[in-house]
């Protein structure tokens, strides 16, 4: 048999593949975005970037209604967007199987918020599986499939960043064709009137209670029993956690982890001394046993917050008596680190937008994208990031609210598309007299670079026709608009400018071409060492292609400027902002469309 | 096969995953169980980059306990210095000639660490520490890029597993038209006696 090293995400798309999905749709977000990367290589699967995870789930449903296996792929804060969508399909149920990746991202490496997306399938009432390794994660989206089909319903498969990002070899299989299922109309079961829907809520109810028989023998909940002294609950990585620091301890691993397997717990249970849940975030499984009546502990021991790591659960378990064996204590005197926060990269059209926002000292409503790290110094503008789409509605509320100050909502295009426009409509309609500047890089910039309605390409690399940003902003009844590149810097500052006094409605369009996804119109500019004096003023604009010197000026004895030529893209606002005309504008290149080719 | 944890750290750019994924894949070609785990996202934006492999007959975690390291391979001195913890005191250091200042430490106070004062740290730390020239010889061989081919044979020079089981996955895992000059890199930092 094959065998490969895959990552959760590159086998789950594998799973799909295997299991004879047709239909997979997502909206990019970290950590789940290379699932849908990864379906693009399979031909049988038609693949989707949608406007955002409810738009994404919808689809999924209605493929499935259809009677094609579908999946929707989306990351934590995503299943929020889309939660509406997956309320309504557990009561409608399915005809061919549907399954939700959620991928969660406990310690917040790249999101808003930890939240502990379990609480989804109690929520909902849908049941859900969960990965410990790749493997797993390719093999349950098969298994959630079979028992969508099985109990006509959506089936979460949830995962956190390192099942989502974590490789391990994968034992690969071959595809399996889905038959279609016909669709038959059937509105008391798809149309959820309430007259309908009341009907439908004692049926899924009903399902839920079957489903929690069949859990208790379902393969992927598996006991490992060893030394009776220790059992322990766990799921996801947690389970290798405990593995790592308990090798001897009896173990209840959960697959399909809800509903839970009451039978099972409790004869677990009955078997151990002391019985303990390993898992992060919240106390999900130990407040569902705790009601079973069986005494377990895990909050009490383990952190609430953060996501886990082998020295997390050693630390805990060594603190709580658990184990004998500390984390190894290993301190060095290494004085101050300096941190790597990421930044906006070199010739980052966005750095320019900003830059004129903190000349015009507005306050600055942000989203979520490249743009969000405006809050970082020394650019550090920002005021407010919220959530997808929430700088319109929080820049109105601002406004509606008595600001001292004019504001502005910076927003990004494949944002814009996401949840900006029925904020912007809203604004519009209502009169509220704000800007908006839509940072129009014409890419998903932050997840790595996926198409939106606005780069020209679908995720299968059909052309399509760009939404132009500004007839939809017209459209809406915007009056005051500009588009502005924004390398033509003063004129993107009056534009502002024009748009904040307006006393109106206003959205400027800032032109910001992704230097991954365009070519660049200049070579690299050059300091000029004998005009430097080492001011600092284009180190200020927090360009990573500017650094300090090894030559130092000779009267102020500081460090000049050196812009490093394999990292410049010649945007030119070091140019732009240096005082003393010191550095050399880089030659034209010959030949180059400001054209994104993502 | 014997059991070994890796950690690579660098910045967004150096190829930490790429050496990753070739250093799971000659463990997994070698006859042991591996597993890795690494954070994507922004690591793009010129962040630090962390990669854990392992290698083992049945390996559970995707991540080394701090402490437990037994191959650090730092790309960069700072990066060194965040990590260091992760090393066992048994363990070996194969640190890269390579600096990225931090934006921080261009536009306001911060400080880049000390070359002394960073050695003396990792060499408390660690059993070994071997001073890789990884981004002068990629210079010289016309490429910057190709520094973690040096390192990734400087590594290699250290464990069991034969030059064809490296160079192997090498080949399958590195673009057809930059495959000879990253040949060169491993082999340069493979035969190379580095020390500190």
């Amino acid at each position: 048999m094959d065998r490969s090293i895959l990552s959760g995400n590159e086998a789950i798309a594998r799973g799909a593949w295997e299991a004879g999905v047709e239909i997979a749709v997502a909206y990019p977000g970290t950590p789940s975005t290379e699932i849908l990367e990864n379906v693009r290589q399979y031909n049988e699967i038609y693949a989707e970037w949608s406007t955002n995870e409810k738009v994404a789930l919808d689809t999924a449903i209605g493929a499935a209604y259809a009677g094609r296996r579908a999946m929707a792929a989306m990351k934590h804060v995503g299943l929020n967007v889309a939660s509406e969508s997956l309320f309504y399909a557990s009561y409608t149920g399915v005809n061919a199987g549907l399954v939700i990746i959620t991928a969660d991202d406990p310690g917040l490496h790249s999101s808003q918020n930890e939240q502990d997306n379990r609480n989804y399938a109690k929520f909902a009432k849908v049941p859900m599986f969960e990965p410990s390794d790749s493997q797993e994660a390719k093999d349950m989206v098969g298994a959630a499939l079979d028992l969508s089909e099985q109990f006509d319903t959506p089936v979460l498969l949830r995962t956190t960043t390192r099942t989502s990002h974590a490789k391990s070899i994968v034992a690969l299989g071959e595809r399996v064709a889905f038959a279609k299922r016909p669709y038959q109309k059937n509105p008391q079961k798809y149309v959820m009137i309430p007259g309908f829907a009341r009907r439908r809520h004692p049926v899924v109810e009903q399902r839920m209670a079957q489903i929690a028989e069949h859990v208790e023998t379902a393969p992927q909940n598996r006991l490992e029993y060893g030394d009776l002294s220790l059992g322990i609950v766990a799921s996801g990585p947690s389970y290798q956690y405990a593995r790592e620091v308990f090798p001897d301890a009896s173990i209840l691993k959960l697959g399909l982890a809800w509903p839970l397997p009451k039978k099972l717990l409790a004869d677990f249970a009955s078997r151990v001394k002391t019985l303990i849940v390993v898992e992060e975030l919240d106390p999900f499984f130990e407040e569902h046993i705790r009601m079973l009546g069986i005494r377990v502990e895990g909050k009490s021991i383990f952190p609430m917050v953060d996501e886990f790591s082998p020295e997390v659960v050693r630390q805990a378990a060594y603190t709580a008596g658990l184990t004998e064996r500390p984390v190894l204590e290993r301190t060095f005197d290494k004085g101050a680190l300096p941190m790597r926060p990421p930044v906006l990269c070199a010739g980052c059209g966005h750095r320019d937008v900003f830059w004129i926002l903190r000349k015009l000292k507005v306050a600055v409503n942000s989203d979520i994208g490249c743009y969000a790290l405006g809050v970082m110094p020394p650019i550090g503008v920002t005021d407010t990031i919220g959530c997808m789409g929430a700088s319109i509605g929080v820049a109105a509320g601002m406004q509606r609210g008595g600001l001292e100050s004019d504001n502005v909502a910076v927003i990004g295009d494949s944002t814009f598309f996401h949840a900006g426009l029925p904020a912007l409509a809203s604004a519009v309609y209502n009169h509220t007299p704000f800007t908006t500047i839509i940072v129009d890089n014409r890419t998903t910039g932050m997840t790595g670079h996926q198409g939106n309605p606005g780069s020209g390409l679908t995720l299968s690399g059909t052309e399509s026709n760009r939404i132009d940003i500004e007839a939809v902003v017209r459209a809406l009844g915007v009056e005051e608009v500009s588009t502005v590149p924004s390398t033509e810097r003063d004129e993107l500052e009056s534009a502002i400018k024009r748009a904040v006094k307006s006393g109106k409605p206003a959205v400027v369009i800032a032109e910001t071409p992704c230097v991954f996804v365009s070519s660049y119109p200049r070579e690299a500019y050059r300091v000029l060492d004998e005009d430097c004096n080492g001011c600092t003023l284009c180190m200020r604009i927090g360009c990573p292609a500017i650094l300090k010197s090894d030559k130092v000026d000779a009267k102020t004895g500081r460090p000049l400027a050196w812009i490093d030529p394999v990292a410049c893209t010649g945007c030119g606002l070091c140019f732009d902002v240096c005082a003393r005309q010191a550095i050399l504008e880089g030659a034209p290149k010959v030949g180059v469309l400001m054209e994104a080719n993502a | 096969m014997k059991a070994a944890n890796f950690l690579l750290a660098g910045v967004g750019g150096q190829g930490t995953l790429l050496a990753s994924d070739i250093l799971a894949e000659v463990g997994m070609n070698s006859g042991a169980d591996v597993k890795k785990s690494e954070v994507h996202g922004m690591s793009q934006r010129g962040g630090a980059v962390t990669s854990h492999v392992r290698w083992g007959d049945e390996v559970s975690s995707p991540l080394c306990e701090r402490g437990t390291v037994d191959f650090f391979i730092a790309q960069e001195t700072l990066e060194a210095l965040r990590w260091v913890e992760f090393v066992s005191p048994e363990g070996s250091i194969l640190l890269s000639d390579q600096k990225i200042p931090p934006t921080s430490t261009v536009f306001g106070e911060d400080q880049y660490p000390e070359d002394a004062r960073a050695v003396e740290v990792l060499k408390q730390a660690a059993r070994q520490v071997l001073l890789v020239p990884a981004s002068r010889i990629a210079n010289e061989l016309g490429n910057p890029r190709v520094a973690n081919s040096v390192l990734l044979g400087a590594l290699s020079a250290q464990l069991d597993v034969s030059e064809s089981g490296w160079l192997d996955v090498l080949c399958e895992r590195v673009p057809e038209r930059h495959l000879e000059v990253n040949r060169k890199a491993f082999l340069a930092g493979r035969q190379g006696q580095w020390k500190i």
